[in-house]
């Protein structure tokens, strides 16, 4: 009741208000650069079908008389091809467009996915807490305490002997998605389970309960919308983090197929070639991925501090 | 002889995005040796950045300038922080309100005084824990031999402070600040602590700097006290002139403010320039209000308690054995009559809250029976057969800060109890009332567009209670509902609860640890201790004839302005006929 005094909006804490996120964001040249990258690319993923210069899915259009080619900038290149050809002809820069945007897809589906899961669980846990809580922790405990790879690829195994034709991108797609979002849930649901254990401690609360508002709109009306800054900082970590596994998941060769690559079945594809001296079937997607994964790290590691109050 | 203190034209400046703020403009003290000067102001006076000016403890962006600062003659080089820090812990001790962060949690309270005893002064180790057991033992830690081996948490509060106050005295500091050293405690710890700072700066001949909200806290230890109002000095004196016979109207109306133990007043007198808008009369026959309501006005209680028990655990055990358990409420009853106001008294840990939260059905009573307007509380399971209930009970919480969803607007949040309940027939009908209960706390329709951040405590209070009042309930639960606020803030927020339960005929269990405040708002007071009830009495018989020792003792160790501030009594009445009217 004493300290109360400390935070009422003073005259000077007043002063020093403003839009700090903002002024945060644009005093930070890492971030604005970092931010720029990664908006680049997700347009250029959006709208990889309208710029790309060729459709490396269109067998067709590709001719072997064109494979193995090297980049355009060094002896040998030809012009059509920016960054060269692959082993069937495929214009290395092309793949890469369409490879950003599936595994841009597979990373944005399986954080909402995730982040859906996740926020339910965890209010659920932390606002009723008792027998239902200690189930759904100890749930996340177990998968918790295996490696991210080992779940997915468990979860990877058994819906492709459940689900038919998993050639078919949409199935790969779904498969990957969930093989990710069975990993990824658990963070959202212990970091949303803490801050409804906080929340739902606070006055405001207490006085909907009084009201008589039942749970489900307690939670979605006054809980959810007072915990969602961590929520949002997670999901652009695990954005992240979900494309790292996507790639990884498809280069161990149970993601995407060849036909629809995404970044990793690029580099898996590629990885065979890199010894016999075609070193740009890999080395770009790789880039490209490394490129993605940092500049989507960078901010959400801003936006983390940004967020924090502490550490402003 | 120099003053120990001398400031002259101190400011203490922050620069800030939107311009420059004084939190201290142009301010002259002295401090003699083996005074205690008292600085006393509402939230935002500045009273504690002189405090820390004083000790070097302003951080960029903020800036202090002073025509000139004297310590015991010689100027103080704030700039210097090497000067300083040989200053502070030596020559000027610092004593903070809250005694649980201001220790070291990590390390026993002897190593924390050894520590500082050893960094101060040039002697040995055993000498500094010699030092430290006596140092203790001055403060009144009893066995202190033995104490000074644990750790802070194994004190409790007032002890905690006193360790704190041991620490601050280590090395006979010439100057000791303390900051609101007992606001996080008990009235009976208060008594104790104050006494022993007091006792130390007359032996020891320190001055002594004591900031502090509260006017009974000056009025017992200080002898002389100034006072501040939005970083300025207002007006400043020996003790008993300014709050016997204060000049400035703004300590006129700080002092007339505090609410007195002696008497009971109609209304809570009100600092000139704060408008005490009185709602507006309502006729509860054909107000929204007043419809829907049973009001048979009877001595028929409206709530009844009886037996009501309360554990909590404080350590599980496996299959209840080596369980620990504490009783926070002990076989409790009494009964409120439609349209009263019952207070519930006693210092922290008496129960007081957690009896709120059972009748108001946020927490499981264990044992007891809570009957409101007839039905069974206690026995009710289904949330659903509680929302007749639920409607007609409604409270006010303690922390202004905490108890409206910062994420929504005002009128959101006004509004929602209207719209659960199906109190109006369309959403144009609930804007209208939204705006209308507003009003009745005295708050103008552009409110509603605003979010809570926006608002002062006081302001955010009001909104509680039109919040609360949106059911139209009968019966409201308070709890605390103004220790979190200035005195001034704390009278119009008093006078418009006063205001609302007359004109509504609400029943009221008003809940407080705050003696005069209860004698001015309640009809009989329910003195709690450990979980039990001591003593149920009505007001008058309660303060003027108390029954049960608690209760005495309680009455005995609250800080009172009565005896200095006789208070011009024509005056005090004259402005409380003029609100009555008004």
């Amino acid at each position: 009741m004493q300290d109360a005094e400390a935070r009422s909006p003073g005259r000077i804490a007043r002063l020093r208000a403003g839009n700090d996120v903002l002024d945060s964001f644009l005093s930070t040249p890492r971030v604005v650069i970092a931010a720029a990258v990664a908006l680049l690319m997700i347009l250029t993923a959006v709208l990889a079908p309208l710029i790309a210069p060729h459709d490396p899915f269109d067998m067709a259009a590709i001719s072997l008389l064109d494979s193995e080619l090297p980049p355009a900038f060094l002896e040998g290149g030809d012009a059509r091809f920016l960054l060269g050809t692959d082993s069937q002809g495929r214009d290395v820069f092309s793949a890469i467009l369409h490879g950003l945007r599936i595994s841009l897809m597979v990373g944005v589906v399986a954080v909402l996915l995730s982040m859906a899961l996740g926020v339910t669980v965890g209010l659920v846990s932390g606002y009723f807490g008792g027998f239902v809580d200690s189930v759904l922790m100890r749930l996340a405990d177990v998968i918790l305490s295996f490696p991210t790879i080992l779940i997915a690829l468990l979860v990877n195994g058994i819906l492709r002997g459940v689900l038919p034709s998993t050639q078919a991108t949409a199935t790969a797609v779904l498969v990957l998605v969930l093989s990710i979002a069975v990993n990824e849930w658990v963070q959202y649901a212990r970091t949303v389970r803490g801050s409804t254990m906080v929340e739902k401690g606070k006055e405001y609360v207490k006085a909907a309960r009084l009201t008589g508002l039942p749970p489900r709109t307690i939670l979605r009306r006054h809980v959810l919308p007072n915990i969602l800054s961590p929520v949002l900082v997670l999901a652009t970590i695990n954005l992240a983090l979900a494309i790292l596994t996507e790639a990884t998941l498809s280069f161990l060769g149970v993601g995407m197929p060849p036909t629809q690559p995404s970044l990793g079945t690029l580099i898996n594809t590629g990885n065979e070639f890199l010894f016999s001296g075609i070193w740009w079937v890999v080395v770009f997607p790789a880039l490209t991925l490394v490129v993605l994964v940092l500049s989507v790290n960078i901010v959400g590691d801003w936006l983390r501090d940004a967020l924090n109050p502490h550490l402003r | 002889m120099a003053s120990l203190l001398e400031i002259r034209g101190l400011s203490v400046l922050f620069e800030g995005k939107r311009g420059r703020v004084a939190a201290v403009e142009d301010l002259d003290l002295d401090l003699e040796p083996g005074e205690i000067l008292g600085l006393v102001g509402e939230s935002g006076a500045g009273k504690s950045t002189v405090g820390n000016a004083v000790m070097g403890l302003i951080d960029p962006p903020g800036r202090v300038e002073a025509r000139s600062l004297r310590f015991k003659g010689e100027p103080l080089e704030l700039a210097d922080e090497a000067a300083m820090m040989r200053l502070r812990g030596r020559r000027i001790g610092m004593i903070f309100q809250d005694p649980l962060t201001s220790l070291d949690p990590l390390f026993t309270v002897g190593d924390q005084l050894v520590e500082t005893i050893r960094l101060h002064l040039r002697v040995d180790e055993k000498a500094a824990w010699a030092r430290a057991v006596e140092l203790l033992a001055s403060v009144g830690i009893p066995d202190p031999e033995a104490r000074i081996a644990s750790y802070p948490h194994q004190f409790s509060g007032g002890m905690r402070q006193r360790v704190v106050i041991a620490l601050a005295l280590a090395c006979e500091p010439d100057l000791v600040i303390a900051d609101e050293p007992t606001t996080a405690l008990d009235v009976s710890v208060q008594a104790q602590i104050l006494e022993l700072i007091r006792s130390l700066t007359k032996a020891r001949g320190m001055g002594v700097i004591l900031v502090t909200h509260d006017m009974g806290v000056i009025a017992e230890v200080t002898d002389r006290v100034a006072v501040m109002y939005r970083g300025r000095l207002v007006e400043e004196g020996p003790t008993a002139r300014v709050l016997g016979r204060p000049r400035e109207p703004y300590t006129k109306g700080l002092i007339a403010s505090v609410p007195r133990a002696d008497r009971r007043l109609h209304r809570f007198p009100q600092p000139p320039g704060q408008a005490d808008a009185a709602p507006k009369a309502i006729d509860l026959g054909s107000h929204w209000l007043g419809a829907g309501t049973r009001r048979e006005r009877s001595d028929v209680p409206v709530l009844e308690v009886e037996g009501l028990t309360r554990d909590f655990v404080v350590r599980r055990g496996i299959l209840g054995i080596g369980e620990k358990r504490f009783r926070a409420v002990d076989d409790v009853a009494f009964a409120v009559s439609e349209g009263e106001v019952v207070g519930l008294v006693g210092e922290s840990g008496s129960g007081k809250s957690t009896i709120a939260q059972m009748v108001v059905g946020l927490l499981r009573a264990d044992a007891g029976r809570i009957r409101f307007a007839g039905a069974d509380i206690t026995a009710t399971r289904r949330e659903r057969d509680l929302l007749p209930v639920r409607r007609e009970l409604q409270m006010i919480f303690q922390d202004p800060y905490s108890s409206l969803n910062p994420r929504l607007r005002v009128r959101e949040i006004v509004a929602e109890p209207i719209r659960f309940h199906r109190l109006a027939s369309g959403e144009r009908e609930i804007q209208a009332l939204v705006l209308e209960l507003l009003a009745q706390v005295g708050l103008g329709p552009e409110a509603a567009r605003r979010y809570p951040h926006e608002f002062s405590g006081g302001q955010r209070q009001r909104i509680s209670i039109a919040r609360a009042l949106a059911t139209r309930p009968r019966f409201l639960v308070c709890d605390e509902p103004t220790s979190a606020l200035d005195v001034s803030i704390q009278a119009q927020i008093l006078n418009l609860l006063k205001d609302l339960q007359e004109t509504l005929g609400l029943g009221m269990l008003f809940i407080s640890h705050d003696l005069p405040v209860v004698r001015q708002m309640c009809d009989r007071v329910a003195v709690l201790k450990q979980g039990r009830l001591c003593e149920l009495a009505s007001t008058e018989e309660l303060f003027e004839n108390p029954q049960h020792p608690y209760t005495s003792e309680l009455l005995a160790l609250m800080p009172r302005l009565d005896g200095l501030a006789p208070a011009p009594a024509g005056a005090l009445d004259g402005s409380s006929e003029a609100n009555v009217h008004g």
